[in-house]
């Protein structure tokens, strides 16, 4: 081997070396954000949301399983993922600026967060809701009379999760109804 | 010394009725921990509960477990509010339920009667404490 063959495969080893590093490392941070403590660890979200959903089913119930922020609110498959990951980084100028660092101004701003939220879960189907809930999955006769009821309906006008599940995790902001009729959500 | 008698009687009194003491949750002294009482269970979906007495306010015949009712949002009525009560086929709420204690007529719930669950209950496996023989009168019977 030249001497320039053995700089190229030499380079070339490091780099692929240093590139599992790196994409590792980058795939580790970015899985470290996606978890409830991460969530939690600023105040506007351990103050508001998180008491609400600590009541919900969502976080308590019989067979405990629990679905946590990332598990609604980001998505699983990568690319979607860092579709996300890079539209929340807007939260960090939010968060500098103070948009809901008060009860009081998380209340004024929570339809607004509400809406852009139900727009995202409709605009894919109720992606998220569908990681674990599935009507193909879904056992009709093990549910109960609303719900079977309320179900078949969906299903058979094509409606998706989160156009009647709404608030399920979270408080739901005062005139919520008219302002998601309005969105056409 | 009378004084010392009258004590020795009350407290040999109180002796003698300790044991036939109880109160509704048993007996049990202070100092030890009562078996706890049976868990309760909310009653699933299930259909119309008839009323035992006129005026009764209807039961809640299903689990409301995490319903949002408070100053923002009444679940409750996202179903039996006349908005959508056709659509969703609940009971709709009585029209008594639209006044104010000014005897107004308001035009949707007067918020003295916002709080369903003032009222309104769902049912749970709760025996009753006590034996109750009341029955409902004949014509409110199903």
């Amino acid at each position: 081997m030249t001497f320039r063959g053995k700089i190229l495969s030499g380079t070339l080893i490091i780099g692929f070396f240093l590139g599992i590093l790196f994409w590792g490392g980058f795939n580790w941070t970015l899985e470290l954000t996606n978890t409830l403590t991460f969530c939690i660890s600023c105040h506007e979200m351990r103050d508001n949301v998180y008491p609400e959903y600590q009541n919900t089913i969502h976080y308590s119930n019989r067979t405990g399983v629990r679905a946590e922020c990332p598990d609604c609110h980001v998505p699983k498959e990568w690319i979607y993922k860092i579709k996300r990951k890079i539209e929340a980084s807007r939260e960090l100028y939010h968060k500098l600026v103070g948009t809901v660092d008060t009860p009081e101004k998380f209340e004024a701003y929570r339809l607004t967060m509400a809406l852009s939220e139900w727009k995202r879960m409709k605009s894919v189907d109720s992606r998220e809701c569908r990681n674990c809930h599935d009507y193909e999955s879904m056992d009709f006769v093990e549910q109960g009379r609303r719900a079977v009821k309320a179900h078949s309906k969906g299903l058979e006008e094509g409606k998706t999760c989160i156009d009647c599940h709404k608030g399920i995790a979270h408080q739901l902001p005062a005139g919520w109804e008219e302002a998601a009729a309005k969105a056409g959500l | 010394m009378k004084k010392i008698i009258l004590l020795v009687v009350l407290l040999a009194a109180v002796a003698l009725n300790a044991e036939e003491l109880k109160s509704l949750r048993g007996e049990h002294p202070l100092d030890s921990v009562p078996p706890p009482p049976e868990k309760k269970i909310w009653a699933k979906d299930g259909e119309t509960i008839p009323r035992n007495y006129v005026q009764q306010p209807p039961l809640i015949p299903h689990k409301i477990t995490g319903y949002q009712i408070n100053l923002k949002y009444n679940k409750c009525l996202s179903c039996h509010g006349w908005k959508h009560y056709k659509e969703s086929g609940a009971t709709k709420i009585s029209l008594t339920h639209f006044k104010d204690r000014e005897g107004n007529e308001l035009s949707d719930v007067s918020p003295r009667r916002y709080f369903c669950t003032q009222c309104h209950v769902p049912q749970a496996n709760a025996k009753p404490l006590v034996e109750n023989t009341f029955k409902p009168v004949d014509s409110i019977k199903e």
